[in-house]
């Protein structure tokens, strides 16, 4: 049977059963702009700043979550479309204090490149920047600034969704709409483990990492890609670099993780700069642990253990190595321990 | 650092004897579905308030996260996470009771009581509240203590209510004959009664009553002696169109779900009546329970349903406790239960309770409050008619929809469809409230004029007011002038004239009442009831409530006007559910319809009806 097809801003666009407009016009290489939408999480159709225009339909209708059909006739930038887009626009910016220039969101914040692509600015009824909004800055990795939600949900649909976590919804009603954790607690006490999914589902500033705050903006920063040094999962991250220090981490959407952490992985790479960690081999000398080059360091290992297995015995020597490195090096480690050493005493700590 | 903390509760004291309470709640509901709601109401009700103490045992009871159970209560206006006084007095504040002068009385319940809004007297007796339409706009200006309604409020009346309390003397709602008035007090039509035939003759609590009066026998004629198609059509040659406000055609409707060979189906009666101005189902739960669950009945053999709810507004206190017995008698005699009538057709019905929340009289937000979570609606299609409770193919009816099926069956379709208009067959319940003499409820053949219905029913306008203008079929609904006097009252010729018929409610407003300031109590109530899913409306809503307070205080501008325009055409267009997409046309027909007076408010400061204090 022949592809359905529709009428896309006067194109015919062929597409697959099941998929929704917005689906049909990425593939399309048409542009609909999105905010409350989120991939692989269920489509809530709610901030309506994706509607579009179906022939025949009373009202706009959200591309991210209104299947396609055949024969459907589609405008994406009607005149009835940009009124009402920009009115949505106009509502989320009215909504909080989008006070772009000290916000952490700036230049990868999708309110602000909507703002910027539909040429809307903060209108005339949003509230005074005084206004107070909810504001939670109480533990050590995220602040929570609801001064710049928009209540897309994302970091609900993050939390239950992706991470099945529960430890946060929708809150309250209306316009006193608001995120919470259970009896609007802080997230600190409440069922929240602080795996940040939250805050990269964010689509704007409301959630965000505390130790990258006021440290870069986001074209200052480069990314590398590496994977994350904690458990065996072997989570893909982004590390967010500035100067050659980390300013945060990210996951990176590819398997084994498709952009989730936990805890350990996003926020627990402080080591990396800590002024204890290690840079060198250290050798005792003279009671003195000291630093060495990795020459003399595996000179005196080697010596040693030569010294000890013709002495004791291979069986009185033990190897234990970390989860926190890869199977090849494990592999090879066991390998050295068995075949050069001798010894079947070898082990690793597969507890993080 | 934090700002605010809105939940902030003194730790809870429980008693070992409350904490029992609350376990046996748990328990008694463990594997019921969509338990959240009954078992938050329960614990309520036993330990006056939800804490977070309470709100962690019950998540952990229940095995639902805290957070999806502090958003579920947070959402419904009558739950509440810190003690309240011992009696709780929500006072309305929507367009029926506003142009009867709520607002004053609210201030004068202030005086009175010496607190101020959501504050409790000091001796622990009395919250005061604002609440949103309660349903009771025949006895307007109202309000309503825990179960109890107290209407055609004074200083006077108010202060001896308060004192009665004080004495001790609070009525017990369960021996009430009915909420506000019996309908005998009514003007009666000279046509026959098709739903409230019974009501104010029958023992709503006896269902011998109901038998004498020939009930349950439709049920039987259709399990006995009809297939279940042959009562889908039935249903539509009546050509009965929903009385829940939208007018779908119910057959058709039934007609959708009947084939679907998903099991199970439900049936839910909609008893949410949160339309303002709207009391009609009411008057049927309170008066003549038992015509309900038949219809329901009949509505469930129709098409293959094996289970009901009733979903009732959380304020309707004795309309919940007729029902609940209603059910437990026919349970008792076999009307509801397994095998009815010797048949394999089995059916039985639940009442679920709504806590203080309009939009979850929208179909997919009551499925979703039955399923225990936040009133959201759910996108359409699916129509719950294929995908509603549960996943499964539900009909959704509202209560004088499915009073009227049984004597649909009884008396056939074509009986039915000779009564009222072409457009809007069979009797309806009109609901004339306002300025008129004797606001009342009156079931007559579809298509009475709105004179008629002001002047025979309502006993014309009070004395000393002349009309001025209709709010038709609820809030959500335009405003019609005299023009319109003449206009049949049904779906079709209504929304001709740019207004709705809806729930068939008519609120009149005489020459005292501002349309400005009438506005204004609108989008109050739309600004509170809105559920904040999607952004038009969320926002939106408030956006007009501001604007238009603007207006009303003399600091409007032109450009307000233009906003107001701008913003109704793009919350018709862009919000998500019925709800956003109509909260701006009480303001679009009311600037239509009276330009001026807008305009004198912002560039004459002049408030014609010198009701509101400008500048
Ligand atoms: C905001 C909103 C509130 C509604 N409230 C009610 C209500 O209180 N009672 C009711 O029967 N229908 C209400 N409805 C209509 C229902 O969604 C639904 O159409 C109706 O229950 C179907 O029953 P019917 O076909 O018998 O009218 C409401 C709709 C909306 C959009
Ligand atoms: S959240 Fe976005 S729009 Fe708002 S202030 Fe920050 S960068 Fe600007
Ligand atoms: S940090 Fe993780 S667990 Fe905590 S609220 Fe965010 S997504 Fe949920
Ligand atoms: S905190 Fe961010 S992700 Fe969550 S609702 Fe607000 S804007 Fe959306
Ligand atoms: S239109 Fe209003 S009531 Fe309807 S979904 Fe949107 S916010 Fe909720
Ligand atoms: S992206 Fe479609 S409604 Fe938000």
């Amino acid at each position: 049977m022949a592809e359905p097809t529709l009428t896309l801003n006067g194109r015919t666009v062929a597409f697959q059963p099941g998929q929704t407009i917005l689906e049909v016009a990425q593939g399309a290489g048409v542009y609909i702009p999105t905010l409350c939408y989120m991939k692989d999480t269920l489509p809530t159709g709610s901030c309506r700043v994706c509607v579009v225009e179906v022939e025949g339909a009373r009202t706009l209708l959200p591309a991210c979550a209104t299947q396609a059909a055949a024969n459907q006739v589609i405008q994406t930038e009607s005149p009835r479309v940009a009124a009402a887009r920009r009115m949505v626009l106009e509502l989320a910016l009215a909504s909080g204090n989008h006070n772009c220039l000290i916000c952490e969101a700036n230049g990868e914040c999708e309110l602000q490149a909507l703002a910027y692509r539909y040429q809307v600015p903060t209108p005339a009824f949003a509230a005074p920047p005084d206004t107070p909004y909810y504001f939670e800055d109480n533990n050590s990795m995220i602040v929570r600034d609801f001064s710049k939600c928009i209540m897309c949900g994302r970091c609900v649909r993050g939390c239950t969704e992706r991470q099945v976590n529960d430890a946060i919804a929708i809150g309250y009603r209306g316009s006193h709409n608001k995120i919470v954790a259970k009896a609007d607690k802080t997230y600190i006490e409440s069922d929240c483990v602080f795996c940040g999914e939250c805050v990269q589902s964010c689509p704007v500033g409301a959630l965000l990492d505390k130790n990258a705050i006021g440290q870069g903006r986001s074209w200052e920063r480069t990314t590398v890609r590496t994977v994350c040094p904690y458990c065996g999962v072997g989570c893909q991250l982004e590390v967010h670099v500035k100067d050659d220090r980390i300013l945060k981490v990210t996951g990176a959407d590819a398997v084994p993780n498709e952009g989730r952490l936990c805890v350990k992985g996003r926020f627990g790479w402080h080591f990396v700069h800590h002024p204890d960690r290690l840079t060198t081999p250290l050798l005792r000398k003279n009671g003195e642990l000291t630093p060495v080059s990795w020459d003399e360091a595996l000179d005196y290992v080697a010596a040693r253990l030569t010294e000890i297995k013709a002495k004791y015995g291979p069986g009185q020597i033990g190897g234990w190595c970390s989860a926190r490195i890869t199977n090849e090096e494990n592999y090879l480690m066991q390998k050295f321990m068995r075949a050069v050493l001798g010894t079947n005493h070898v082990d690793h700590c597969a507890r993080l | 650092m934090i700002t605010c903390s809105c939940a902030a509760t003194p730790p809870a004291q429980l008693t070992p004897a409350q904490w029992e309470k609350i376990d046996a709640i748990i328990a008694k509901y463990k594997d019921v579905p969509g338990n959240l709601m009954p078992v938050l109401q329960e614990v309520q009700e036993a330990i006056g308030y939800l804490p977070p103490e309470v709100q962690d045992r019950l998540a952990e009871g229940l095995n639902i996260p805290g957070s999806h159970i502090f958003g579920v209560m947070s959402f419904y206006s009558m739950y509440t996470w810190r003690p309240k006084g011992k009696y709780v007095i929500r006072f309305c504040e929507s367009p029926p009771c506003h142009v009867l002068g709520a607002e004053n009385l609210l201030q004068m319940a202030q005086e009175e009581l010496g607190i101020g809004l959501n504050q409790t007297t000091p001796d622990g007796l009395f919250t005061l509240e604002t609440s949103a339409c309660l349903g009771v706009c025949e006895v307007a200006p109202a309000m309503q203590i825990n179960e109890v309604v107290h209407g055609h409020l004074t200083r006077e009346r108010f202060r001896q209510i308060i004192a009665d309390y004080r004495a001790g003397m609070a009525p017990d709602y369960t021996t009430l004959t009915c909420t506000t008035y019996e309908i005998s007090r009514y003007k009666q039509p000279p046509t026959d009664l098709v739903l409230l035939k019974n009501v104010g003759k029958i023992d709503p609590e006896n269902i011998d009553d109901y038998l004498a009066a020939g009930g349950w026998q439709a049920l039987k004629k259709a399990v006995t002696t009809m297939t279940p198609e042959q009562v889908v059509e039935e249903v539509k040659t009546s050509g009965i169109r929903g009385r829940g406000g939208a007018g779908f055609p119910a057959g058709l409707k039934w007609s959708f779900t009947r084939p679907l060979t998903v099991t199970p189906k439900y049936i839910i009666c909609n008893a949410d009546e949160g339309e303002p101005g709207t009391i009609k189902d009411r008057y049927i739960m309170e008066g003549d329970p038992q015509k309900i669950l038949e219809g329901m009945a009949i509505a469930g053999y129709a098409v293959g349903a094996s289970q009901g709810y009733i979903y009732v507004r959380g304020e309707y206190y004795l309309s919940k406790h007729r029902l609940a017995k209603a059910i437990e008698q026919a349970r008792a005699r076999g009307f509801l239960g397994k095998n009815l009538f010797g048949t394999d057709f089995s059916f039985d019905i639940e009442v679920r309770s709504g806590f203080g929340c309009y939009i979850c009289g929208e179909e997919t937000a009551l499925i979703e409050s039955i399923e225990g979570k936040r009133g959201y609606p759910r996108m359409k299609p699916p129509f719950p008619g294929v995908s509603g409770l549960w996943g499964k193919p539900t009909i959704v009816n509202n209560v004088e929809t499915l009073a009227s099926v049984p004597a649909i069956i009884e008396k056939g379709g074509a009986w039915y469809k000779s009564l009222g208009t072409p457009d809007t067959t069979g009797t309806k319940i009109y609901q004339i409230i306002g300025h008129v003499a004797t606001p009342q409820i009156v079931e007559v053949p579809a298509g009475i004029t709105l004179r008629e219905l002001i002047d025979t029913y309502g006993g014309g306008m009070r004395p000393g007011s002349t009309f001025k203008f209709c709010q038709t079929g609820g809030a959500s609904a335009g405003i019609v002038t005299a023009a319109a006097l003449d206009t049949p009252l049904d779906f079709g010729s209504l929304a001709q004239v740019g207004g709705a018929l809806g729930s068939g409610t008519m609120l009149v407003a005489d020459q005292s009442v501002c349309v400005v300031d009438f506005v204004r109590a609108v989008a109050k109530f739309f600004a509170h009831e809105s559920c904040g899913q999607c952004t038009p409306c969320r926002e939106g809503t408030p956006l007009i409530l501001r604007t238009v307070n603007r207006i009303c205080r003399g600091q409007g501008t032109l450009e307000d006007l233009a906003l107001l325009e701008r913003l109704g055409a793009a919350m018709i267009d862009a919000s998500f559910c019925p709800l956003g997409q109509t909260a701006p046309a009480p303001f679009l027909s009311a600037y239509k319809n009276f330009r001026q007076e807008f305009e004198d408010h912002i560039t004459k400061k002049v408030c014609a009806a010198g009701v509101c204090r400008l500048g």
